[in-house]
């Protein structure tokens, strides 16, 4: 599942690179995203083709509306101070996790996938959406380099990334920007949930897991660069799953973690990060 | 229905009063001063899963417990005195479990605290208990009261645990499915109560665990693990537990599809609260699985099963009759069910009156030994081991025909014994 991961990763890396803020709260808008696409495709009328999409459409742009709102209400009040942001965070954490389980309940509901259709290898068969889930999050990581290497939008992120003060006096209005990369994050992250919530189903605790991963995964790359985050996602996803066919999946996790802990003290910017 | 329950209820009175025989009913006839007969309700404390991962069991288990106390209520409460059950989250969580019963036995002054079945919680709560001296009546499957690991306080009278149904079950599927296993179980003491257990017996027919696949509780994708399988394995064994239970048969039928595929016996763990009928499960139907209680209504089902099902509120698919796609726990949570009548019969033979004679209670349900099927036990007849604390019931073996569970085989009593490995009459309180 490194394809989504990277997603989920990407989100989290923006949100860090752009704004320097440790998003904690980065699992559970995963989790909101799934929960979301749950209601959604359970009040679309039609085949779960239709709920699919509109889930795919409406979920990121919801989730995107929450984290605006809560960059807006909270982390702007802040100033954006690293450490109080990490607080920040961590309390919008319990609350999205807390308002999920009392709006949504405690159990693990399935979303139908659009389409039913495996492949049969002689040895064993694999599940044909889940090529999909791959191809649709290449796509959307391509559009998001695009977005951010050849638009408007994204010169000006890149700009505010590299000096807020300048970018300010070039009338860049930063605090827009903010809000607007907090809830790109988000509904970055929110699409990685859509995509994979046919497969697993959608739970209040959901957004644990991808955390945890997603700052491995950043912490390998390097906060901020995009594009050691996509390497970084593709290393742990693949090395995850190889490791853990031929040996035991603890294995996997402790050699990521090692991974990790090697990389902080040899290389504490990361694979691809620029040094401060 | 009424009438039917009322009648069966004097036929259940006089058989545990008979159990209670000894000086438990002299001791709790002696007069009291302190201890007037009070027409307070009887509190009992239910540690629930009403969230994190054990929620949909949570759910039903509420739903049971509730039914069975309006059956007790409406029959004359305990010793003529009304029931009131507390119901406290604990989320699924072991150091939670431990404060909901602190909070349970002083705050609310509980007589006594019943419902929790996750094993790794039951372990972390069980000691707490043990320390505030309160009946700890846990519906967890575990091993881990006959193994002698608890204490004094904790019993498990509602429930076989899991040494004793798969150790009965085993034959049967040595000689019907197949003599190479492969097992599929959570990475954590209930699974390896499943690997330790069914690997011994599996060893004792004459048959070969060829691999054992531990899966940590918290996975969310198990694609990876199923290539693990060995090609010659004739048996696959699995139980799995947690939210992802649906993903991991899913997953299950992606990986066999229409292929060939090695016979399945899993545990209906792995499918409880899941229709089985939900889309990607049709690689299941010809499979067997355990249940505890058989989720769909079987031909034969007894009067006790029907007015038992009707009572909670399932439907004869084992789905709740207000919700057709809200399946039941129903192979576990007559054990909540159980529970409570033991609680009631406990505490008439120990002249229950108060906090006080707390003690008195346990050494009531020691006592205990046949358990007839009745409205008491709909799910059958028992047999209780007041030494290890633990009861033995029959086991069901049911096969997937046309999206129902058919029962195919039902284990004696006598086949899911074994020998004790503790005596907890012998510890102090």
């Amino acid at each position: 599942m490194a394809a989504v991961l990277a997603l989920t990763a990407v989100g989290l890396s923006l949100v860090f690179g752009v704004m320097r803020v440790v998003n904690v709260a980065h699992g559970e808008f995963f989790m909101l995203g799934a929960v979301a696409a749950w209601f959604v495709t359970a009040f679309t009328p039609g085949p779960p083709v239709v709920g699919f999409v509109a889930a795919l459409v409406l979920c990121p742009l919801l989730v995107g509306g929450v984290a605006a709102l809560a960059d807006r209400l909270v982390l702007k009040r802040l100033n954006y101070d690293p450490e109080a942001t990490i607080v920040a965070t961590i309390g919008l954490l319990y609350i999205l996790q807390q308002a999920a389980l009392s709006l949504y309940g405690p159990d693990a509901r399935p979303v139908p996938a659009p389409f039913e259709w495996r492949i049969q290898l002689p040895w064993f068969g694999y599940s044909g959406y889940k090529l999909f889930v791959v191809a649709a999050a290449c796509v959307i990581l391509l559009a998001v380099w695009l977005f951010m290497t050849r638009s408007r939008a994204g010169l000006v992120m890149r700009a505010t990334q590299i000096d807020r003060d300048t970018a300010r006096a070039f009338g860049i209005n930063v605090d827009r920007v903010y809000a607007g990369v907090f809830a790109l994050g988000a509904g970055l992250a929110a699409i990685a949930a859509v995509l994979i919530v046919p497969i697993q189903q959608a739970h209040y605790l959901m957004g644990h897991d991808p955390l945890l991963l997603s700052f491995i995964v950043v912490i390998i790359g390097g906060l901020g660069s995009v594009r050691g985050t996509l390497v970084a996602a593709l290393l742990i996803g693949l090395s995850d799953g190889v490791i853990s066919v031929f040996y035991t999946p603890t294995l996997a996790k402790i050699l990521a973690t090692l991974f990790v802990a090697l990389v902080l003290v040899f290389r504490p910017q990361g694979l691809f990060g620029a040094k401060q | 229905m009424t009438t039917k329950l009322i009648g069966t209820s004097p036929n259940r009175r006089s058989v545990l009063t008979g159990m209670a025989a000894g000086g438990l009913l002299a001791s709790g006839a002696l007069p009291r001063f302190a201890q007037a007969q009070s027409s307070a309700p009887i509190k009992l404390g239910f540690q629930l899963h009403r969230t994190g991962i054990g929620a949909s069991y949570g759910r039903w288990y509420e739903r049971t417990a509730q039914a069975a106390l309006k059956l007790l209520n409406e029959g004359g409460g305990i010793n003529g005195r009304p029931v009131e059950i507390i119901f406290e989250d604990d989320g699924t969580d072991p150091r939670r479990g431990a404060e909901v019963v602190e909070k349970l036995a002083s705050q609310a002054g509980v007589d006594a605290i019943f419902g929790p079945l996750f094993s790794h919680v039951v372990i972390g709560s069980a000691p707490r208990a043990g320390e505030l001296k309160v009946p700890y009546l846990v519906c967890s499957e575990g091993y881990h009261v006959a193994s002698g690991m608890l204490n004094r306080w904790t019993l498990q009278p509602g429930i076989t645990d899991v040494r004793a149904q798969v150790s009965s079950m085993a034959p049967w599927v040595m000689n019907n499915l197949g003599k190479k296993v492969t097992m599929v179980f959570p990475d954590y003491a209930f699974g390896y109560d499943h690997r330790d257990f069914f690997t011994a017996a599996v060893e004792a027919q004459g048959g070969q665990v060829v691999a054992q696949l531990a899966i940590p509780p918290t996975e969310t994708s198990f694609t990876r693990y199923l290539p693990q399988i060995p090609a010659e394995t004739e048996v696959l064994y699995h139980v799995m537990v947690g939210p992802a239970v649906l993903t991991f048969v899913k997953e299950l039928g992606e990986f066999y599809g229409t292929g060939p595929r090695p016979e399945i016996f899993g545990f209906i763990d792995s499918l409880e609260a899941v229709n089985i009928a939900s889309p990607g499960l049709e690689f299941l139907e010809g499979t067997h699985f355990w249940e505890g209680h058989c989720r769909t209504q079987q031909a034969d089902a007894s009067e006790f099963e029907i007015a038992y099902r009707a009572a909670v509120g399932v439907d004869a698919d084992g789905a709740s009759v207000s919700d057709a796609k809200d399946v039941a726990t129903y192979a576990h949570m007559f054990s909540t069910w159980e529970t409570l009548f033991i609680l009631k019969a406990g505490m008439e033979a120990a002249g229950y009156q108060g906090p006080a004679d707390r003690q008195k209670l346990v050494e009531a349900i020691e006592a205990m030994t046949a358990m007839p099927a009745s409205m008491a036990h709909p799910q059958g007849d028992k047999m209780f081991n007041g030494k290890t604390h633990q009861v033995f019931g029959h086991q069901n073996i049911s096969k997937v025909e046309g999206g129902k569970l058919l029962r195919v085989h039902k284990t004696t009593l006598e086949d899911s014994m074994y020998e004790d490995a503790v005596d907890y009459t012998t510890m102090s309180f």
